[in-house]
């Protein structure tokens, strides 16, 4: 057990160090760093003094590893764009996209669980098939599409909610914003959570229904009927849990996915956040940025990989004996 | 109580298909005692455990009971439906399933699925239950039932895990346990084990058993008496002693002489000719009759005969024949 | 001999190959399928009229000379107020006919989705291929870089390439080559499937009899690779080529649509939504229910196309 978490988070750190030299190699090789910085107007005096500030007159495994140590240390180097840090406008923007990411993937995970369990189960029902032909309509279509199906609907026809913006946000403390704390921060979340989550729904919806159709075969699930388990307790007691151990991973690779999708709704609804940076990043290509996301978002995804893999251990007890067993 | 614990009369089970009905199981009748084991014999697909299933309201739909009685206890049970038939299962009748690696859940501690099951049925407090839990693992002869009561199924070694599915099928004392093959995924030396544990449960429980299997040598071991299945009609029915060493059907017969433990005497395994028919094309007459060594004109064209003079469904029983 | 018999056998599959077609389960399987038969068509409609959009096309949306910003807004089928001219689609704030810009953005949405397709199957072939039949080293780098890539959502992948490329663009060009850009990037997004497949099937293959034939007698690791393992793994790549496709052309859209993919002077359906977007609030839906449409209809059928053809091709995962 401790040496299979000791080697996946060697792993993990391998495939960081690799996203680090892609991002370094975008910062280092990508224009030139003393162009972007300095305007027109600069002495030869300037170029060197930055150019030894910077460091870029070391070796390049030099570099990379002073990058490397800025990186951890969460110096990213100052926006060509705005000409600030990169890490502040980063935490400045971070609180609009995680609020959107966690309301929404609530949405996906909670909703997703629940309507895959009900068309397992009543598979036969109408109910379950009007789902699963929507369903097969919601994978086909675009996230942005989506998107402005509901401005459209909710936005331009009802004017119920509004089409942009995180509405008014509140400060917690000194760096965190929040949209949760008045009305219209909360009205304002309603249309990017769902334009966001529901291609994560369908698709958590679709597997949790298919892996407990396939549960609901198997041999132990017939004996808890034989000895007269309750539906309930055979439903959820002992087909859900058994469903969750594949689930689980694919909803922890969703999580990755709705921020990285955020993107896409961000730029939707002009949410204030951080992909619509990353996207106005790539815009003006204004790589220190870019650089910054893609370390950023990389973390994640590989700590969620992470954590999804130590989990899976937690919920089936055979993994810990044999992983343990194999060293 | 004197009556029988399970009284099964005339019972058919139908399957709607796109090829027509199909009965998987036709007017089967017999009877099992308290404290008795009753083997069910048969090939795959004769039937046996359909009417198994059928019991204890298992059956997969579109399968269903077309016809017959089943009678537990003294109380017609065929037509339970849905919250009633949940309550007997379990608490009345027990099961226990061919594969005991597939049939535990394997994220669940057996402590808990014991638990579950016994406060499912009876009226005892979490504590009780635990007690009881312990009591049925030791009682099905679980060393260190009390320490073992956290572990998962994948601790156990097979033949483990299938006295913990016994465990599991009485511990909430039913009067019936239908055992569906209960030795075949074992090892041969674990076999004999789960034989005995059957038998001394049955003998000192009185419960009645239902030994589904298609194994010759574990009726010889286990059952007193047997039910002959073929194409879900039964063949012969009998004491076992007597089924065994002076078979009336032909088929027994061949089911004999095919038979490892049975046949040592002779110098080679016989071989039925053929094999069972599918149930969507059943010859006219007697469904064993295109197999049969001695089949003659009326096997052919009578439908299957019940069983009358002797122990077997056939118009010319063996012992007839060694009479004349 | 065993070049004779490969030979032999391939002179008798040449030999009426339509008839063998109109005959294949392949074919049945398609006339029974309503819904293959409705995509198949709506994709060649609308490859088609792609494909012939000078012809089809009422106007030339790209040539200022045709344009009259008078027609501008002009709502579908009504006559503009100034100019007395209808469009069946209605006009865009310029005045370009929406129709005829749906048929040119079409071509650049295809062309897009199909180029990158191509390319993506390419590469994935040829490095399947490579890390299949040769292993070692040269598997565990590629099939390293896959699991890697595979742990990010393409769509990322493809922004994050584009971003790279275009800052290696020289400014002046960015406009110019961003379509080629947006093809390496969608390409480059989409390889590892491919690659598995096709190293899954050589996997399988190379151990085969026939294989360690056409080596004894010489033959070069290509030439067995090209001739004999490939075209055990040619169904799932055009099932995953056609699955492909719809994503490509989706990813396409929604890259164009963030403003990071076709620019406006060469609008792709993604663009059109994205200018389209801008007149939702002032009533001009046209401008942004036409190219929606077109899209959905487009990448809706390729996917129902492809569906099919995986149950088609492959009935055990039915």
């Amino acid at each position: 057990m401790l040496a299979f978490i000791i080697r996946r988070v060697g792993q993990s750190i391998l495939v960081l160090l690799i996203v680090g030299l892609v991002a370094f190699s975008m910062f280092r090789f990508i224009g030139d760093p003393i162009d972007n910085m300095l305007g027109q107007e600069r002495t030869m005096e300037d170029v060197e003094r930055l150019r030894a500030q910077l460091g870029l007159d070391q070796p390049f495994p030099v570099q990379y590893f002073r990058f490397l140590e800025g990186a951890v240390q969460g110096n990213f180097g100052v926006s060509y764009r705005q000409g600030r840090p990169v890490a502040e406008i980063i935490l400045e923007r971070a609180p609009a996209t995680l609020e959107l990411a966690l309301v929404s993937g609530i949405f996906a995970v909670v909703l997703g669980i629940a309507l895959g369990v009900f068309t397992a189960i009543r598979r036969q029902g109408i109910g379950a098939n009007v789902i699963m032909a929507a369903s097969l309509i919601g994978v086909s279509l675009p996230t942005f599409l989506i998107g402005i199906l509901l401005i459209y609907l909710f936005s331009v026809e009802l004017g119920w909610l509004p089409s942009f913006g995180r509405g008014q946000t509140v400060m917690i403390g000194e760096n965190w914003s929040t949209g949760f704390l008045t009305e219209s921060g909360l009205k304002a979340l309603i249309l990017p959570a769902i334009t966001l989550g529901l291609y994560q729904m369908t698709l958590i919806m679709r597997l949790v229904r298919s892996e407990m159709l396939e549960v609901l075969r198997q041999d132990y699930i017939r004996f808890a009927r034989a000895r007269g388990l309750k539906d309930r307790a055979v439903y959820f007691r002992h087909a859900l849990k058994n469903t969750m151990v594949p689930v689980v991973t694919v909803i922890g690779l969703q999580i990755g996915s709705i921020i990285a999708f955020a993107i896409i709704t961000e730029t939707v609804f002009q949410w204030p956040g951080v992909g619509l940076l990353f996207i106005n990043a790539i815009q003006f290509v204004d790589i220190p940025v870019m650089a910054a996301y893609l370390m950023l978002i990389s973390v994640m995804f590989v700590g969620i990989n992470l954590i999804v893999d130590i989990l899976y251990v937690f919920i089936d007890p055979r993994l810990r004996v044999d992983r343990a067993g194999a060293h | 109580m004197t009556g029988p614990v399970l009284s099964i009369r005339d019972l058919s089970v139908e399957i709607p298909t796109r090829a027509g009905v199909v009965k998987p199981v036709d007017g089967v009748s017999y009877d099992i005692g308290r404290g008795e084991i009753l083997g069910v014999v048969g090939e795959s697909g004769a039937g046996k455990s359909m009417a198994g299933n059928a019991v204890i309201g298992l059956l997969n739909p579109p399968a269903h009971i077309s016809a017959g009685e089943i009678w537990l206890e003294g109380a017609r049970i065929d037509p339970l439906q849905g919250e009633a038939m949940r309550r007997l299962r379990g608490k009345e009748i027990g099961m226990v399933f061919q594969d005991p690696l597939t049939s535990l859940n394997p994220l669940l501690k057996i402590g808990d699925q014991l638990t579950e099951t016994i406060l499912t049925h009876l009226p005892v407090s979490r504590e009780e239950a635990e007690r009881r839990a312990i009591a049925a693992l030791d009682e099905v002869g679980i060393p260190g039932a009390a320490q073992r009561i956290d572990s998962y199924p994948h601790e156990f070694s097979g033949g483990m895990r299938q006295r913990v599915v016994i465990a599991l099928a009485l511990c909430a004392e039913p009067s019936l346990i239908i055992a569906d093959e209960p030795t075949t995924a074992l090892d041969v030396s674990v076999q004999a084990q789960i034989i005995a544990l059957l038998r001394r449960l049955c003998r000192d429980r009185g419960t009645a058993v239902m030994l589904i299997t298609h194994d010759m040598g574990v009726i010889a071991e286990a059952a007193d008496r047997v039910a002959v299945m073929y194409a879900g009609r039964l063949a012969e029915l009998g004491p076992v002693r007597e089924v065994l060493t002076r078979p009336q059907h032909p088929y027994t017969d061949g089911l004999m002489a095919s038979t490892p433990l049975a046949s040592q005497a002779r110098n080679r395994l016989h071989q039925i000719p053929g094999s069972m028919p599918r149930l969507t094309d059943l010859p006219d007459g007697c469904a064993f009759h295109p197999r049969c060594p001695l089949v003659q004109a009326q096997c052919r064209q009578n439908p299957h005969p019940n069983i009358g003079k002797g122990r077997a469904a056939c118009w010319f029983p063996l012992i007839e024949r060694a009479a004349e | 001999m065993a070049e004779l018999r490969v030979e032999t056998v391939e002179r008798a599959v040449e030999k009426g190959n339509w008839q063998r077609f109109r005959e294949s389960d392949f074919f049945y399987s398609f006339k029974r399928s309503p819904v293959a038969i409705v995509s198949f068509a709506v994709v060649c409609i609308l490859v088609l009229s792609a494909v012939f959009a000078p012809l089809i096309a009422p106007t030339n949306p790209f040539d200022p000379a045709s344009l009259n910003l008078m027609n501008g807004f002009t709502p579908p089928m009504e006559p503009n107020a100034f100019t007395g001219e209808s469009f069946f689609m209605g006009t865009d704030d310029q005045g370009r006919d929406v129709f005829s810009t749906i048929l040119y953005g079409m071509r650049i949405s295809l062309f897009v989705g199909a180029a990158a397709v191509l390319f993506a199957m390419t590469l994935g072939i040829v490095l399947g291929l490579v890390s299949g039949y040769f292993g070692g080293w040269t598997e565990t780098i590629i099939m390293r870089i896959a699991d890697v890539q595979l742990t990010f959502p393409s769509i990322l992948v493809a922004m994050l390439i584009f971003g790279i490329a275009k800052g290696f663009t020289p400014v002046e060009y960015r406009d110019q080559m961003a379509i080629w850009v947006l093809i390496l990037a969608i390409g480059l997004s989409d390889w590892v499937q491919f690659a598995r497949v096709v190293r899954g099937a050589t996997l399988v293959e190379k151990r085969k009899e026939y294989v360690a034939a056409a080596r004894l007698i010489g033959r070069s690791p290509w030439a067995i690779m090209v001739k004999h393992i490939l075209p055990n793994a040619l169904s799932p790549v055009l099932v995953i080529a056609t699955i492909s496709l719809a994503l490509a052309i989706i990813a396409e859209a929604t890259l164009s649509f963030l403003g990071v993919g076709a620019p406006p002077t060469q609008p792709s359906l993604g663009t059109l939504i994205r200018i389209g977007q801008g007149f939702l609030f002032s009533g001009e839906w046209w401008i942004l229910f036409f190219p929606a449409c077109t899209l959905l209809a487009l990448a809706l059928s390729v996917n129902l196309l492809g569906d099919w053809l995986r149950d088609a091709l492959n009935p055990r995962l039915r």
